[in-house]
């Protein structure tokens, strides 16, 4: 599994050059998340004989950083989610870009996510899943913003990175406070000691972090507002990372951790609650929007509110009806995005007042649309219908409220039914001519929905077909086995009764939907001026407090550096420091004397001097009086380090900066007086650590393990070289990295002054 | 500026520099020396040759462009340090390899590759820095 994950991810450059070829050429892309598909599917076989697929690669074993994945139930029916949708959305994107001059970047991305959205329903480590979770936002970021050049593109990009970003720290927080309470971080190992977490003192904020996460991932309530922002990515990607995949990472997240989290009221009633208020505000929302990809945004608001409040009722029956809602939700979500994006395509609008008569024009769509809201409505012989009597079922079986639960879950469907009308039987079937100028849709564009709203239909009509593998994702939730009843037929009884009365509610509304729309109040509650308004309060608070500290002055910032850096140093050493003692330290000759007195000449002479040149010149002097203790102290690779660098920065200086001002009334003299205060006090310090450290016993220790082991364990009799390659090569590679940063930026800097100077 | 001695000089002097900048290099595990001092000696070596024949002379000498250095050095110190992961080590892992025959044993590592790395780098940001600050 981590090669597949990776090799997908690794593929995105690949797609990148295919995608940006004709729509036939980045149609053969889909053969990749095909394959993932088939895979995933006969490892099915395995799951259902009780078996798990798992595979472990040490990554930074150290750190407890390992790429564990696991396939049980619940990752299965997302991995597949994730892959069969995926293969769809590749084509049905590369058709629907067709002739977008940056289609292969759409490609690129949308491989990246899916290997991300991967890593996060396989792995098992919680940390690792904090990395993926954060991919994923981080290339939903790329794929809402993929018309980069439009500014509310961008800052709909922005506010759901924020919003997810801050909801990923949480997961992060949360995935800390665990490992601290248990010592670990794989899932399974944490299921096997659950009763640990929930009696610790930590359980109220490690369940209010990992809630955080999954609800500002999945956009509930008050978080909501991202994902109608996030409608200005392409369709595509709507459809597949806004309604079907990335927004359900939440509900992963509290699926996977309820077994180890769940059974208590403080994780169930924020479910219940929360879920319950999206799930009616989201659809209440839907019904009044006209622009369709607005409707079914609010719609996928509200659905997720739905999985979020069956995740809270704690039943085997909410666990299994989650599982198959989630699925249905799936299939005609998924399906009637595509729809979506196909009605904008061939005729320019998404305006559902303006939508009507499009079944000639394009009639595989308007079966693809009509199937899926079938589905969503919740007609007999769809998975819509067979998860909405499991809905009902699980609710009427609440133990705390059954009675205000299940109006709102009927009102809920019914608001929810209705936008599936509005989306895909309203703009083929209501009487009246098309918007002019539509035209047809090519197979590419009809393929994908018509698939996905065709298996909505399979998997309602024969649900043997998928009961095992929902059992097996609804025992994982549950933590035990649980056996999930999928039937067509569940019965006379009171589901079947409120599944009517459903139905009977759906249809009045659609009819009466102009005055619906025309007469809801309130239209919306403002959390997103709110979140604008917070954002603007940030900016405001940071434009006080940055110019102070970023005076673009290199004084100030070297003063700045230099005294928080001495004072935090200078405290330590006061609160741990013993008598400095000056014993067999005094023992001096007569040339070491002689150069502190060059090291001193030259100080004192930069300090004094006139020009740079002068100052410059001494700074050298003071330099290579360093480099010679160096030489004489036994550190010859230093000495010929500095020599070079002292050598090559007064050269530089001279032909380079000779035409600077003057340096001696660069300051005033008080300010003058404050920085050699400061100065003097640094200096003092830095001796008198140098005095500490050289009678220090963990010097020796050091210096007499590096000589030990730099032989036998690094091949090498140099010391200084062996530490900088070898024992802390890393820290060598990050200093390079960041001398190639400052160089870059150099020549940046100087570019931009050319070119301004061109320019003005 | 530019004076026939430094000229004369920058010439003969700049291949030893080189030279012995490689001589640095290799030498660095064991004796004093190492990629950083090596990097150091070959960017002094062609600042002394831009004094003398100026920017676009030194720039033509090294064959290579600086700004690529940059890029290459990391990459190579990188690779380096990747090398391990694909034989099941953790990151940065030294490894090494006698090569030759027994009379003239050689050691060789990936830390030696980390070090020519951290030489393009120095090289390349001194470089960078000096011919683009000189040029503006």
């Amino acid at each position: 599994m981590t090669t597949l994950i990776l090799a997908t991810l690794a593929l995105a450059p690949l797609a990148a050059w295919l995608g940006g070829r004709s729509a036939k050429v980045a149609t053969l892309l889909a053969l990749w998340p095909l394959g993932l598909t088939v895979w995933f599917a006969s490892a099915l076989r395995i799951l259902l004989q009780g078996g798990v697929v798992t595979d472990h690669v040490a990554w930074i074993p150290s750190l407890g950083l390992n790429l564990s994945f696991r396939l049980d139930g619940l990752s299965a029916v997302f991995a597949l989610m994730i892959t069969g949708i995926g293969t769809l959305i590749v084509v049905y994107g590369a058709h629907y870009l067709d002739g977008h001059p940056e289609r292969g970047r759409f490609q690129a991305s949308l491989f990246a996510f899916m290997a991300a959205m991967l890593g996060v329903v396989l792995t098992d480590n919680l940390f690792t899943l904090f990395v993926f979770w954060e991919l994923t936002g981080f290339t939903s970021f790329l794929l809402i913003g993929f018309d980069h050049e439009k500014e509310s593109s961008r800052r709909a990009a922005t506010q759901a990175l924020i919003v997810t970003g801050a909801g990923g720290l949480a997961l992060l927080a949360a995935a800390v406070l665990i490992s601290q309470v248990t010592g670990t971080l794989t899932i399974p190992e944490l299921l096997s000691d659950r009763g640990l977490l929930t009696n610790h003192a930590s359980y109220l904020p490690i369940v209010v972090l990992v809630l955080l996460a999954a609800f500002t991932k999945s956009a509930q309530f008050p978080f909501h507002f991202w994902l109608p922002g996030a409608m200005a990515a392409p369709t595509p990607v709507s459809a597949y990372l806004h309604s079907a995949t990335m927004v359900k990472a939440g509900v992963y997240l509290v699926a996977r951790l309820t077994p180890v989290l769940g059974g208590t009221l403080l994780w169930e009633l924020p479910l219940v609650i929360i879920g319950g208020l999206t799930m009616l505000g989201g659809a209440y929302r839907a019904v009044q929007e006209t622009d369709l990809k607005r409707v079914l945004a609010y719609s996928t608001v509200s659905a997720l509110g739905t999985l979020f409040l069956l995740l809270g009722l704690g039943s085997e029956a909410a666990f299994t009806a989650a599982i198959v809602y989630l699925v249905a939700h799936a299939c005609y979500k998924g399906a009637l995005f595509q729809v979506a994006g196909v009605v904008d395509h061939a005729t320019g609008t998404r305006d559902i007042r303006r939508l009507a008569g499009l079944r000639a024009l394009l009639p595989q769509t308007s079966l693809a649309g009509l199937l899926a809201a079938a589905s969503m409505v919740g007609l007999p012989l769809t998975i819509g219908f067979v998860a909405k009597e499991l809905v009902y079922e699980a609710g009427l079986k609440y133990a705390l409220s059954p009675f205000a639960l299940v109006p709102a879950v009927v009102v809920g469907s019914a608001l929810l039914g209705v936008c599936g009308l509005l989306a895909g039987f309203g703009p083929f079937f209501t009487p009246g001519a098309p918007p002019e100028g539509s035209h047809r849709a090519s197979a590419g564009l009809w393929f994908g929905p018509l698939t996905l709203a065709v298996l909505g239909l399979l998997f309602g009509s024969a649900p043997g077909l998928t009961s095992g593998v929902f059992s097996l994702a609804a025992s994982a939730v549950a933590g035990r086995s649980v056996e999930a009843h999928l039937a067509l037929w569940h019965g006379l009884g009171l589901p079947l009764g409120l599944s009517a009365l459903t139905l009977l509610l759906v249809a009045l509304l659609y009819r009466a939907r102009k005055l619906v729309r025309a007469r809801a109040w309130p239209r919306s509650l403002g959390f997103e001026r709110g979140f604008t308004g917070f954002l603007r309060i940030m900016d405001f608070i940071s434009g006080r407090i940055g110019p102070p500290l970023q005076e673009s002055s290199l004084a100030s910032y070297a003063l700045t550096f230099v005294l928080s850096a001495g004072t935090l140093v200078g405290v330590g050493y006061y609160l741990t420091a013993e008598r400095v003692s000056l014993d067999g330290l005094l023992d001096v000759r007569a040339y070491e004397l002689a150069i502190s007195g060059l090291i001193i000449l030259g100080a004192i002479g930069a300090v004094r001097a006139r020009t740079t040149m002068t100052a410059v010149l001494c700074l050298g002097t003071s330099g290579y009086g360093v480099a010679l203790t160096f030489l004489l102290f036994g550190a010859p690779d230093l000495a010929m380090t500095q020599f070079a660098a002292e050598t090559l920065t007064a050269v530089i200086f001279v032909f380079v900066f000779w035409q600077f001002p003057r340096v001696d009334q660069a300051s005033a003299r008080l300010v003058k007086l404050r920085d050699a205060i400061i100065a003097c006090g640094c200096g003092v310090l830095v001796t008198l650590l140098a005095l500490d450290s050289a009678t220090l016993p963990t010097t020796r220790r050091l210096s007499d393990f590096y000589a030990e082991a730099a032989p036998s364990l690094a091949h090498g009799r140099n010391i200084v070289n062996v530490i900088l390659v070898d024992f802390r090569a890393f820290d060598t590679l990050g200093e390079i990295t960041v001398l190639v940063t400052a160089a870059v930026g150099v020549v940046a800097l100087l570019r931009i002054a050319a070119a301004e100077r061109q320019g003005g | 500026m530019s004076s026939s001695i430094l000229r004369t000089a920058a010439r003969v002097l700049m291949p030893l520099l080189v030279l012995f900048a490689v001589f640095l290099l290799v030498r660095g595990h064991n004796d004093p020396g190492g990629g950083f001092v090596a990097g150091l000696v070959i960017a002094v070596a062609f600042v002394l040759l831009m004094f003398a024949d100026g920017v676009e002379a030194a720039r033509r000498s090294l064959p290579v462009s600086p700004w690529h250095l940059l890029g290459s050095g990391l990459l190579v110190a990188l690779t380096a340090g990747l090398m391990p992961v694909f034989v099941g080590r953790p990151f940065l892992t030294a490894l090494w390899a006698h090569l030759g025959p027994e009379r003239w044993d050689v050691l060789v590592g990936t830390p030696l590759l980390f070090d020519i790395g951290v030489c393009f780098v120095v090289v390349g940001v001194v470089l960078t820095m000096t011919f683009s600050l000189v040029e503006d």
